[in-house]
């Protein structure tokens, strides 16, 4: 395996966990933001605070991974997507901030200012709604040389079927993946409303997700033929993912083995994702940029996969203690008082 | 609008984030080592004041933290968005410790995190504070790996460049570059300094509002002798980067001296102002003091201005960003010992409200400090992004909507500053250490 195939399979793993984590977290906010405009917090604000406290520093820093990585192994997508990114970036950035510590601000301080609740479900969808763009701006047809300077067309994306298909499979994949997980979660708890609750998410969800993901390979068909042609040829993974996709959505409609369709369901996002990817190769950014003429030199490269293994043997064990004392211990996802350690 | 410039958009919008990031990332870097102490003291003395000290200052210290990451994010992103050449340039050199500083960040987090979360799940208070180990180290390391990046963009090294191409990079090289040590230190060190006497600052205070009780007396006490050491450290260290400055960036000391004439025997001058003849006026002149700073010599020889080219001459206006640093470090150091001999003699005045109100004021004056520092770091660098190589304006983004992002941020600031301080109030305003303490003898577990 050659370096930078290396290099990118690391930072579209880092994305992988990113969009996983963070759309558990995302949908998460938002469903305890609809659960109060419905009037039924009481169902799930438990549930899903108990989830949230500990892990939401956890999620942003995959997201800081993932764009100090790329700087760090082609730090050419420095110049092309910094320059043109600014906007649809900036405003993501200032939504994850608000986010944040408006999270912390309520939690650590004063308890229950629905104010904050809605602007933290609202962000929610907000953020992979700016953020996916950036998927859509790499597809290409966006972004124009001009004076020898990349300029993003704002109002070709604006008006791409292609790049609304992408913010549309963004927030309604936050809410499927939430749901299915928050589904689990709240069965471990042993909260039975809960759970009836996020199940009937969970399903509702299912079948837009479907819809919108075929809607784009429908899209990139017009959009970028080369792509679409590299995507078909993965078909299989695709057929794959598909059925993941249905069997989680058979155990969860027969309410069992809620756990094992959690699994299937990173199953599915895990082949999906990693077909994009591999369909989306050679191409950082259709036509102007690939892994190979944005490549960082050999020193950096093997310095900065030294580094990564490095810290993943250092980071490993620390997440496994949070799961551990968090997500997998009884008595804390129970809310139990718990025998002291 | 003067700001549509894209050059000087960007340059203010990177001032505008690293001023309101600094004052977390610097209470993010000091405040566990003091929870540390204070934990520590605690369980060893057997004193309940010590460990509820360690359980408020965490509690504070989460709120700060959450913003502190969420403008590190941003910071973060910013360089890529409104420095795309330099980031491209640099990201083939200098990745590695910006790598660095995520997985630090990352182990901070998370045993923050598992922290906050299990006050009173561990029979034994030792383990808990085990805890905090990791969370000490990441913070020190994430200023560490960030502040190497800083150093490297004031003393670039392990590279060539041949026409225009990086080439033969040495990431390891470019990271121990001649800057790092010093400045390493120096953020390191001052960030203690400056959360040590904010921590005070918040126990002057409840004093003066007339808590009598001794929690806030031993809280005064700590924070001030820590702040002490590590103000003398900071003082210290001050003399090393002179040396460093006058080796490797003559024309940021000369600036920041406004020292114009290439001379031996050279003088300090503090404050004053510059008249159209470039000479300085009404300035506070401390003999050889400029030569000793430089060199450890009086007699040494120190450069001057007039040896630059105009258009390589930093800001003059980095002399008193310069001064007012030196000053508040300085004043600090007096500030904290008169105040510890004092309470080992029993000076009565050190208790007066008059020298409460000074402790007071030395906090913010103590993050002001640290503000004046990066504004003459980053400042007395120009017109270099990376020094001797490129400028800000061939770094610089081209896009056109820099200042409507400045608008942006600095609203979003001025939010989550205001919420810092409202959620912070109210946090400590509803739970007073009177009030908290009663519910531990009740038998409750404090909130």
């Amino acid at each position: 395996m050659s370096l930078e195939i290396l290099g990118i399979s690391v930072l579209w793993t880092f994305l992988f966990g990113y969009v996983i984590i963070g759309s558990i977290d995302y949908g998460a906010g938002f469903f305890n933001a609809y659960s109060i405009i419905t009037g039924r917090e009481h169902i799930l604000s438990k549930v899903i605070q108990r989830y949230l406290s500990p892990v939401w520093e956890i999620t942003n820093v995959f997201f800081v991974f993932f764009f100090v990585g790329i700087v760090g192994f082609f730090p050419q997508t420095a110049y092309y997507i910094g320059t043109i990114f600014l906007v649809p970036g900036s405003i993501g950035l200032i939504l994850l901030a608000i986010r944040g510590s408006y999270y912390a601000f309520e939690t650590y301080g004063s308890k229950g200012h629905k104010g904050y609740a809605f602007l933290y479900g609202l962000t929610g969808l907000l953020i992979p709604a700016a953020l996916s763009t950036v998927l859509a701006i790499s597809e290409g047809g966006f972004v124009f040389i001009e004076d020898g300077n990349p300029v993003l067309d704002y109002w070709a994306l604006f008006t791409s079927p292609l790049s609304w298909s992408i913010v549309i499979l963004s927030i309604v994949a936050v809410l499927y993946i939430s749901a299915v997980f928050l589904t689990w979660y709240a069965n471990q708890t042993g909260d039975d409303e809960a759970t009836k609750l996020m199940r009937r998410y969970a399903l509702i969800w299912a079948l837009p997700l479907i819809v919108t993901a075929g809607g784009i390979v429908y899209e990139l068909r017009f959009h970028n033929p080369e792509h679409y042609e590299r995507l078909v040829d993965l078909w299989w993974v695709f057929g794959l993912s598909f059925l993941l996709w249905a069997l989680t959505v058979w155990f969860i409609w027969k309410r069992k083995n809620y756990g094992t369709a959690v699994w299937l369901l990173f199953g599915q996002f895990a082949l999906a994702f990693y077909a994009y990817g591999i369909s989306h190769y050679p191409y950082l950014l259709y036509p102007h940029l690939t892994i190979h003429e944005g490549f960082t030199n050999r020193a950096m490269a093997i310095s900065l996969v030294v580094v990564f293994i490095l810290g993943l043997a250092l980071l490993l064990p620390s997440l496994y203690l949070v799961l551990k004392l968090f997500l997998f211990n009884k008595n804390y996802v129970r809310g139990t008082k718990e025998q002291k350690e | 609008m003067i700001l549509e410039d894209p050059v000087l958009a960007s340059r203010f919008l990177t001032l505008m984030t690293l001023t309101f990031h600094v004052i977390y990332a610097t209470i993010g870097v000091g405040v566990p080592l003091l929870i540390i102490i204070a934990h520590w003291l605690g369980i060893r003395k057997n004193d309940e004041h010590y460990i509820l000290m360690a359980r408020r200052w965490s509690k504070g210290y989460l709120v700060t933290v959450a913003v502190g990451v969420v403008t590190g994010t941003i910071i973060g992103l910013q360089l890529s968005l409104l420095w795309p050449n330099f980031m491209e340039l640099a990201g083939q050199i200098i990745a590695l410790p910006l790598f660095m500083e995520t997985f630090a960040f990352f182990f901070e987090a998370i045993f923050l995190g598992i922290y906050a979360y299990t006050w009173d799940r561990f029979a034994d208070q030792r383990k808990h504070l085990l805890l905090l180990i990791p969370v000490a180290i990441g913070g020190g390391m994430s200023a560490f790996f960030i502040t190497i990046v800083n150093s490297f963009m004031n003393s670039p090294a392990g590279f060539d460049m041949v026409n225009g191409q990086l080439v033969n990079a040495d990431p390891i090289a470019a990271m121990f570059n001649p800057a790092m040590v010093t400045k390493v230190f120096h953020v390191v060190v001052t960030a203690y300094m400056a959360a040590a006497f904010v921590l005070a600052s918040i126990a002057a205070f409840q004093l003066l509002k007339g808590s009598k009780h001794p929690y806030h007396k031993k809280a005064l006490y700590l924070t001030m002798k820590i702040g002490l050491i590590f103000s003398i450290a900071t003082a210290v260290n001050g003399d090393f980067s002179g040396k460093y400055l006058a080796a490797y960036q003559p024309e940021k000391l000369a600036a920041a001296e406004w020292h114009f004439e290439t001379e031996g025997y050279a003088p300090l001058l503090m404050y004053g102002v510059l008249d159209e003849n470039q000479e300085v006026k009404y300035s506070i002149k401390i003999p050889f003091a400029l030569s000793i700073l430089a060199h450890g010599n009086p007699s040494a020889e120190v450069i001057g201005l007039n040896e630059f080219s105009e258009e390589e001459t930093p800001p003059l206006i980095i002399h008193y960003f310069f001064d007012s640093m030196v000053t508040i470090g300085v004043f600090m150091i007096l500030l904290s010992f008169v105040y510890w001999i004092g309470i080992k003699r029993g000076w009565a005045f050190i208790k007066s409200k008059g020298f409460r109100w000074i402790i007071v004021l030395g906090g913010p004056l103590s993050l002001l400090a640290i503000e004046f520092g990066w504004w003459m770091a980053e400042v007395g660098r120009q017109p270099w992004i990376l020094r001797g190589i490129m400028t800000v304006d061939q770094a610089a983004t081209t896009s056109d909507y820099v200042h409507v992002m400045i608008l942006l941020f600095g609203l979003l600031y001025i939010i989550l500053g205001v919420g810092t301080i409202v959620v912070l109030r109210r946090i400590f305003k509803q739970n007073p250490i009177e009030a908290e303490l009663k519910r531990i003898e009740q038998g409750a577990d404090p909130s």
